[in-house]
């Protein structure tokens, strides 16, 4: 199982659910480069489900804050490579 | 309806038995103490206004999985209240048309779906100009005036209330029309008849407000809900829900953030030192003073937290400024520290409710503090800090005013 505050080394994909988001935007204040909010209905947007290893302990940090649980973090199964 | 004991599956009734509310004793920034020291109890029984047994939440953990968990509804008329307001004995009456706070999915969502997109990240960023703006006019007027000033009617007030107006389209003009009856209705000293005048009144300002919108549209969120399919009452109720919200939050964090900033020298030097931690100091402030609390839900069905369980019917109030000082969350937890990192708090709530307008108050604070404290190097308190009168039995905690002083150039 992959906690929110694994090492950002590991490689991961994620996932939302636009149906569970709140648009209360946490995500896309922590990690601007993963994730946005449309300008329609402020839903999540995901830039990039296999984000940078720059760019992935933020994107663990927002799944972790979102308010909805509305971003799912999927380890790499070998099906994934 | 009365609480039998033996017939819930958890009998252990615990201390303290109801909600700890007075902090005169000890630091104004501090939670009651009693409330603090139940950190190893994350979760326990507590008696409410009305006699009903349910549960109070100071654990972050705990906190946190309640808010987000669906099991739990916000409706009000499932609640029951921590303590006995005038004119209700039991539970609460159902939301007003148009709040949402007080609803659940699907009817919640159906309002918010068309609010989120308001009030996305970027929107609130790109406010930061007009923000600043406000602040320099708030600022100048002030220097003018001064020094001596009261830092809550000259610039905590008026900073976040100018924003709001502008951002809803309200006449900043009107304010004197509403700004009293928000004040009511978090004030937990008001009997439910007054919180209904507060209210009422609201509601026929925002109401008339709506039909003049209707009537000629202007570039304004109010207008713009105008060509949703909300009703003209459900738009006034939306609107009055806004316009409360984002008035007195704010002007508390604001007020009482300075405050806390004066007190604590150390810090305010450091973020003089260095304006980007502006947005870090936003968040710990945030944390230390959590100035909206309790939050209440009620449990839908049997849920199991931390270990207890938690019967249909129940009424559970998070007290937000404990989960804010849980120190298996925030070491040293009573310690102002703006170098921490604070995220994580639970000031904007947590789960489908939590806080719309949170982006906005973070640009507004953000661009608020390091202005206040660039402009008056040395700003400091005008009376002894014993002496600075506290919201302490409003829904949104804060001060009263804030008298301060300044070296004129
Ligand atoms: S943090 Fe969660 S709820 Fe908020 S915008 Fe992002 S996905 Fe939606």
């Amino acid at each position: 199982m992959n906690g929110p505050m694994d090492s950002p080394e590991e490689p991961l994909r994620l996932s939302v659910d636009r149906d569970r988001c709140a648009g209360a935007g946490m995500c896309a204040l922590t990690a601007p480069e993963v994730f946005d909010q449309d300008d329609e209905e402020g839903l999540v947007v995901l830039r990039h489900p296999a984000p940078a290893p720059e760019h992935r302990a933020a994107a663990r940090m927002a799944v972790g804050l979102c308010p909805a649980g509305a971003i799912a973090l999927n380890s790499p199964d070998s099906t994934d490579a | 309806m009365s609480y039998d004991p033996t017939a819930a599956g958890d009998t252990t009734v615990d201390e303290p038995a109801t909600l700890p509310t007075d902090r005169r004793t000890g630091c104004p920034f501090d939670p009651p103490a009693e409330l603090t020291t139940l950190s190893d109890k994350p979760l326990r029984r507590m008696r409410y206004g009305d006699g009903h047994m349910g549960w109070l939440v100071t654990g972050h953990a705990a906190g946190r999985a309640i808010l987000a968990d669906p099991r739990f509804s916000s409706r009000y008329e499932l609640l029951h209240l921590p303590e006995p307001i005038a004119g209700v004995s039991g539970e609460m009456p159902p939301a007003p048309v148009g709040d949402m706070l007080g609803l659940d999915a699907p009817e919640h969502t159906r309002y918010r779906r068309l609010l989120t997109g308001k009030f996305t990240v970027r929107r609130m960023r790109q406010l930061t100009e007009r923000v600043a703006q406000f602040t320099t006019e708030c600022l100048d007027a002030m220097e003018q005036a001064g020094p001596t000033a009261d830092l809550v009617e000259a610039f905590a007030q008026p900073v976040p209330a100018l924003m709001i107006c502008e951002l809803l389209g309200v006449p900043y003009a009107d304010r004197e029309r509403f700004q009293s009856d928000v004040a009511t209705l978090f004030d937990q000293t008001a009997g439910l008849e007054a919180k209904g005048a507060a209210y009422t009144a609201l509601l026929q300002f925002l109401g008339e407000l709506v039909l003049a919108k209707r009537a000629e549209p202007t570039d304004d969120l109010l207008s713009d809900l105008t060509a949703s399919d909300l009703t003209d009452e459900e738009l006034a109720g939306v609107g009055g829900m806004l316009l409360a919200a984002g008035l007195d939050t704010t002007a508390n964090m604001l007020g009482l953030g300075t405050f806390a900033l004066l007190s604590n020298p150390g810090q305010l030097a450091a973020l003089r030192a260095d304006p980007g931690l502006a947005e870090q100091t936003v968040e710990e402030l945030l944390r230390y003073l959590s100035v909206a609390d309790p939050l209440l839900r009620s449990a839908l069905e049997d849920v199991e937290v931390a270990g207890r369980l938690i019967r249909a019917g129940e009424t559970v109030t998070v007290s937000v400024q404990a989960t804010n000082r849980d120190p298996h969350k925030f070491p040293g937890p009573d310690r102002l520290d703006i170098h921490r990192k604070a995220t994580g708090h639970l000031a904007f709530g947590h789960g489908a409710h939590q806080c719309l307008g949170q982006q906005l108050a973070r640009v507004e604070m953000t661009v608020a503090f390091p202005a206040l404290f660039a402009r008056f190097p040395t700003l400091r308190l005008a009376v002894p800090p014993q002496e600075v009168p506290l919201r302490d039995r409003s829904n949104i905690y804060g001060v009263i005013s804030l008298p301060v002083t300044w070296d004129k150039e």
